[in-house]
Formats: C-alpha cells, sequence, structure tokens
C-alpha cells in the first residue's frame, strides 16, 4: 500500500468514535462568532447591534484577498460586537448574536434532494464558493477559493481529495464520508471544473475499510475519480506528505503545492462546496468529533459556527471527572484549550478529552544524539539542531536547516526518547526566521 | 659540515627576505586607525552587552569617535562616569544623561493571581506567550519563565521563588535593556533611578477593564484615575485602562500609593515608616496650623 517515503510516525489510532453517525446538537442561547476563523486577514464584520440576522445572513466580508467571508450560523438578534478569549485565552473580536428560534435565509435549500446537475462556469462556481465563505476544513482553514486560483503560471493536472485523517481520535471526516458519500462525489466533479482537471484521487487510509470501499463503489459512476488506499502513517493529511504519496511527487521548499500539478482539498469541503453552489448554503455548521476515552457519549456532533465547547462536551457526557487537557482538534496537532467557553470556528475538527493520567507531559532529559527526530521528520529536516539552535538564538543555522520548512506536525516531539519540547522550540524559531526573512526581502526591495 | 653551512645560509637568505617583502607590504597596505577609538574602548565596561544600541564596545566606540557630539551615545552601563571620561579623551561635551534602573511592572504573585491552568512545555516566555494567555487569567502579566533573567548579563535579574516574578537588584542592575527585550509582554521598563534607588511606579500593564483585570489579579490596576486626579505634578497618564507614572515628572510624593484601591503602585527603597511616621499622615494639619 502506498504511503509516504520520508519520516512519519505511527501513534495508536484511538478512533473510538468509528462508526458512529452524525448527531446534530441543539442551539446555544447566546453564541459568538470569531471574525478570524481563516488563515489570513480577518473578516470586517458589516452587522450592528441590534440588527436582525437569519441562517445565513452575511455577518462579516473577506478583509482581504486571503481571508474569508462569514455568515450567521443562527437566526436572531445582534447582542453586540466584543471579545472573547478563543482557546489560547487572548480577547479575539466577535459578533455576539442572542439566538432566538430558527429561521433561514429563503434562498438555501434545506431539502435532502441531491442536486447533480450544475450550469455553471468554472468562475462562477470559484465565485460561490468565495461568497459562501467556505475555508480548508482540514484544520488549516486557508480560504479555498485563494487555492483554486493558482498563480498563472501554474497549472493545476490533478485534484486530490484528502480523507486521509491521519490524527488519532478524529472521525469526523470518516462519518461525513459514511454518510454523504453521494453528496462528496457532486462536490468533487464541482471542485475538477472550477480548477479544469478531468482527474482526482481520494486518499483515504486503510483503518477506514468501509469508506474506501463506500468511495470506490460511488467513483464508478464518476469518470476520472479513483480512490488510492494509503498505509496508515502519520502525517500523511499534511498536503505534501499525501502530494507525495499518491503522486509521488515532492513539492520543492518554498514552492507551492501546486507546483507539482497537484491541488489538494479536504473531503470535507468539498462537501461544503457541495452545499455551498447547489444547495446555496454558506459555511454554517460542520462535523466535530467529541471523543475521549472518559467521556460517556463520545460522538461525531453536526453543529453551527459558535457553539460553545462546555455545549458540545455537555452533549457528550459532561465533563469526565478525571480529565487532564482539554485539546482542541486531535492529539499530535491540536491546542490544549484553557477555557470551554471558547466558541468552535470553521477549523474545530474536534475536541479531545485527555485523562488526567495521560495528559502530563514526561520531565525532557539531555539530548542523546540518537537522531530518531531526524529519521521521523516527514520534511527531512534535523529537529534537534533546529530547536538547538533555537535556544541558543542562533538564527542563522536554524534558517540554514530549512526550519520555515517545518510542517509542526510534531513527530519529532512524539519520537523523542527524551522527552524533549522539540517542536515548541522550532515553531518559536520558525516564526523568528519568518520575520528576518521578511525584514531582509523587505529591506532588499527598497 | 658543507650540508650544515648550506642549510643555514640559505634558510638565513630566504628569512631575510621574506621579511623585507612582509616589510614593505605592511607599510603599503597600513590601516590608518585613530588611536582614539583604543583609547575610548579601553574606558568602556567591555561588556559588549548591545545596551548603547551598537554591536559591541568596540563598535561604540568607533561611533564616539566618528561623532561630532556626543547626543544620543550613551554608555548605560558605565554611566554619565565614563561618559564624562570619554568625553575628555575626546575634548567634547557628555550629555548628562540621568541613571536609569529595569522594574519590572507586575505583580501577579502565586497570591494576588491565582493560576487557573498549568503549562507543562518548553521552560520560555516567549514560547509560552506565542501559544496562550498563560497559567493566570490575566493575559499581560509576567509569564515566570525567565526570559529576562536569561537575558541579563550582569545577574541583575533573578526569580524569587515565592512570588514567581522576576526581582531587580538595582546595585547590579546596568540599564542596558536587554531583559527589556527580552521579555515578550513588555513588562520591564528602564525607569529614572531615584536617590538610594528610589521609584514610585505602577506595577501592572493590563488593559481590561476594571472588573476584568481585577478578577484575574487583586492586585491589577483598575484605570480609576484616583492617583492621577491625587497627582500635583501631572506625572500620571490613564490610557487603556492603566495608570502611567512618567519617571521624569514624579516627585516621589507618595501620595499616589496611598489613594490606590488595589494596591497597584508600589514605592520602593524608601525607608520604613516609622510609627511615628505614620501619625504624620494627621500631623501636618497639626503642624501647619502651628506654625501659624
Amino acid at each position: 500500500m502506498k504511503t509516504f517515503r520520508i519520516g512519519g510516525v505511527h501513534p495508536q489510532g484511538n478512533k473510538l468514535t468509528a462508526g458512529q453517525p452524525i448527531t446534530p446538537v441543539g442551539l446555544p442561547k447566546q453564541a459568538a462568532i470569531l471574525l478570524s476563523q481563516h488563515i489570513g486577514a480577518p473578516a470586517q464584520c458589516i452587522v450592528a447591534k441590534g440588527d436582525k440576522v437569519k441562517v445565513g445572513t452575511l455577518i462579516a466580508k473577506a478583509g482581504g484577498f486571503v481571508s474569508a467571508n462569514i455568515h450567521s450560523p443562527y437566526s436572531g438578534t445582534v447582542a453586540k460586537i466584543d471579545v472573547i478569549a478563543d482557546g489560547t485565552g487572548y480577547k479575539k473580536p466577535a459578533i455576539f448574536i442572542d439566538v432566538e428560534g430558527d429561521e433561514w435565509e429563503e434562498s438555501i435549500d434545506r431539502s435532502e434532494t441531491l442536486v447533480t446537475t450544475c450550469d455553471l462556469d468554472a468562475a462562477a462556481i470559484v465565485n460561490c464558493i468565495e461568497e459562501m465563505g467556505i475555508v480548508g476544513l482540514g484544520g488549516a482553514t486557508f480560504p479555498t477559493k485563494v487555492k483554486l486560483c493558482p498563480p498563472p503560471t501554474m497549472k493545476a493536472e490533478v485534484l486530490i481529495i484528502n480523507a486521509v485523517e491521519c490524527e488519532p481520535y478524529l472521525t469526523n471526516d470518516h462519518a461525513l464520508m459514511m454518510a454523504k458519500a453521494d453528496e462528496i462525489m457532486v462536490g468533487i466533479e464541482l471542485l475538477m471544473k472550477a480548477v479544469n482537471v478531468t482527474r482526482t484521487f481520494i486518499g483515504i487510509e486503510a483503518n477506514k475499510p468501509d469508506a474506501i470501499a463506500l468511495l470506490t463503489e460511488k467513483a464508478h459512476a464518476h469518470k476520472g475519480v479513483e480512490v488510492v488506499a494509503l498505509a496508515c502513517r502519520y502525517p500523511q493529511g499534511g498536503e505534501k506528505q499525501l502530494i507525495d504519496a499518491i503522486l509521488r511527487r515532492q513539492v520543492a521548499s518554498g514552492a507551492l503545492p501546486v507546483s507539482t500539478g497537484a491541488i489538494v482539498q479536504n473531503v470535507a469541503t468539498a462537501y461544503a462546496v457541495y452545499e455551498a453552489v447547489q444547495k446555496h448554503k454558506p459555511l454554517i455548521e460542520r462535523v466535530v468529533t467529541v471523543t475521549g476515552k472518559s467521556l460517556t457519549h463520545p460522538g461525531n456532533l453536526l453543529s453551527r459556527i459558535g457553539t460553545p465547547i462546555s455545549m458540545l462536551l455537555e452533549a457528550a457526557g459532561g465533563i469526565p471527572e478525571d480529565t487532564g487537557k482539554i485539546v482542541l482538534g486531535g492529539p499530535m496537532m491540536g491546542k490544549a484549550t484553557a477555557n470551554v467557553e471558547t466558541p468552535t470556528g470553521k477549523g474545530t475538527s474536534g475536541i479531545l478529552v485527555i485523562n488526567e493520567s495521560e495528559a502530563h507531559r514526561t520531565a525532557p532529559s539531555p539530548c542523546i544524539r540518537c537522531a530518531k527526530c531526524v529519521s521521523a521528520c516527514p520534511m527531512g529536516l534535523e529537529p534537534y539542531l533546529l530547536a538547538k539552535s533555537t535556544m541558543a538564538g542562533n538564527m542563522e543555522i536554524a534558517e540554514k536547516g530549512h526550519i520555515y520548512d517545518c510542517i509542526e506536525c510534531g513527530c519529532c516531539t512524539f519520537s523523542c526518547p527524551a522527552h524533549r519540547p522539540l517542536l515548541d522550540y522550532i515553531r518559536q524559531g520558525k516564526g523568528q526566521v519568518m520575520g528576518i526573512i521578511r525584514a531582509r526581502n523587505a529591506a532588499n526591495k527598497k | 659540515m658543507d650540508i650544515v653551512a648550506i642549510s643555514v645560509i640559505s634558510l638565513g637568505v630566504i628569512g631575510a627576505v621574506a621579511a623585507v617583502i612582509l616589510y614593505v607590504i605592511a607599510q603599503r597596505f597600513k590601516v590608518e586607525e585613530d588611536p582614539r577609538i583604543d583609547e575610548v574602548e579601553s574606558l568602556l565596561p567591555g561588556a559588549n552587552c548591545g545596551g548603547c544600541g551598537k554591536a559591541g564596545c568596540r563598535n561604540f566606540a568607533e561611533s564616539c569617535v566618528k561623532a561630532t557630539s556626543l547626543d544620543g551615545l550613551f554608555c548605560p552601563v558605565g554611566g554619565s562616569e565614563v561618559m564624562k571620561k570619554v568625553a575628555g579623551v575626546l575634548g567634547m561635551e557628555a550629555a548628562d544623561a540621568t541613571p536609569r534602573v529595569a522594574v519590572v511592572r507586575c505583580n501577579g504573585t502565586c497570591e494576588n493571581r491565582p493560576r487557573v491552568n498549568s503549562y507543562e512545555g518548553a521552560v520560555s516566555c516567549a514560547i509560552v506567550n506565542s501559544l496562550y494567555a498563560g497559567e493566570t487569567a490575566c493575559a499581560y502579566g509576567c509569564l515566570g519563565y525567565g526570559d529576562c533573567v536569561a537575558a541579563c548579563q550582569f545577574g541583575a535579574l533573578s526569580l524569587d521563588a515565592a512570588t514567581g516574578l522576576p526581582v531587580v537588584d538595582i546595585e547590579k542592575c546596568t540599564a542596558c535593556g536587554a531583559c527589556v527585550k527580552a521579555c515578550p509582554r513588555h513588562i520591564i521598563e528602564l525607569r529614572k533611578k531615584g536617590p538610594k534607588g528610589r521609584g514610585v511606579y505602577v506595577s501592572c500593564v493590563n488593559k481590561e477593564k476594571g472588573g476584568v483585570a481585577r478578577k484575574a489579579c487583586t492586585a491589577a490596576c483598575i484605570g480609576c484615575g484616583k492617583c492621577a486626579k491625587e497627582c500635583q505634578f501631572e506625572a500620571i497618564t490613564v490610557a487603556d485602562n492603566v495608570a502611567y507614572i512618567d519617571s521624569d515628572k514624579c516627585k516621589m510624593c507618595r501620595k499616589c500609593v496611598e489613594v490606590c484601591p488595589t494596591h497597584a503602585i508600589h514605592a520602593v527603597n524608601f525607608p520604613p515608616k516609622k510609627p511615628a511616621e505614620t501619625a504624620q499622615t494627621t500631623a501636618p494639619a497639626d503642624a501647619s496650623t502651628g506654625n501659624n
């Protein structure tokens, strides 16, 4: 079975919620919609206190080229435009909505009927994706329309659908594939039309045999679409790793993934594209895996954007007593949250409750130069050296070591027998080096 | 015998020729350097801390010699004394700069500012600051992982284990500003060093509204403005819900310290108030009537 060629680790799957259907959760009384739910510039608020909104009303416009529209996931009244502490504890601007009933915009088709025909041309599809605020739902929340408009010098040859879900615990994409396979296929056709390609590969890891079987069967009816089963290996869901696994092509350092001829979109994004283009439904809800070994009712919950995390945890049976840590996202790349009242965003793929017994880090000991981190790094970097040079403040060595190529997957920290917090330092050093490079480029331009 | 003589003579000749060539080249390509640079450098502390904004002491000496006036050139470590000597060598006037000292503007001790979560990652303020708001509910205060302590070359900073906050040794602090740059939360400020190291400052930088700040830390400045009203010298300004005392305008009367409801204003290195002096707070009225 295919997989990517450099590095990687194989953490225990722990897919506790695999095979569970998608269950909707109720609406909160008041919800906060963060203005920055995507990579790039925050959206600009276009509503004021007291405005009435419906589900699907545009409440914030994209604040730049790399940015995304935000639509109201609730009907009700705008209570205030204020700040709310997100998962990091820092306050971020948000629109607070007092939820009243559940009235949707008339333009949205809420029926379950599958709409397969689409008369729109490529530009109109991309335009619709932009209007509806679709962003990459794999976790990075990169605005989808930006990815669909590669620089004029580059041409996409193939579309890759990322249904890998290599993060342990998370099953939201898996559940979506099982429930909405037909819709996903239509979404894929729309994406193929938008970027003008004739071939698509759907990458699925081997731990989801039912999804592989179902999508392979559905793919027969769609010309050029092929399902590729991949060996389980983290971080296969990384864009560059997935391109390598499926096409055996490597993205050069600093180059865009489309330079290899491939455009990668998450499977949940394909579904969101279907809903946006065929049903005129903006991105207002998503599947969130709420999981953890001590939760009584872990599951794949369909929740509106802006639902407080505490409410989702309540729906999964409440926060267990032996909770040591609550992580937003998966255990590898997710970040522990300091606050359960924070609202979900477009990129919240999972909420993981880790037991007290498993939550703590082991105290680090000195590096023994075993080079396990070097073998594990999927980008072919030397994590020990990058961490060490950051600690010493020697950013020249870090830059020479291509620290900016780090995808922050955490394989180095995961594999370190000395439990060194390698990624913590590398992430810091990466930020510093990027700053140095930007300053240098700006100075050179002058 | 012959071989020995030939070797000695030939090596001697080669040596002599090489010496002549080297001497000629050395004279031909000699770099003229102002001898005053060496002289100025020898006066400087030689810590190469970069507190003056130059790449090191040598670079600072070169800048001093090149400059037409010493305005804007100041060695914070050596202070006015060293700058006077430098000025003497160069025959210029030394700008008289007031001595400064690093002040940590946070009083979020474990008692005042309870921990609401715990962090186990890399021990570095910069990393914690980029990850999240920290172990307390205050997103502005000291994180307590000692980036400032590591940055100080003079051993003037140490972490107090009881409070979790850095403490400045005013005797050792040279006001080089390395800690100011190292602190990701910009809590440390170089303030005017009063006589005997005395100083009055607001020990809080929390920009949250009063209630929120107070909830996170009992010693937070709530921006009530009482201190600004009390100050007769217009040294105190309140902006973004936090008061700031301009150390150049402050006359250290300490009236603001008494009115601060959260005790966020600190007066340091003043002699402890004697019982008699405490009584004096009511005494001045009597004294003034007495004089009349």
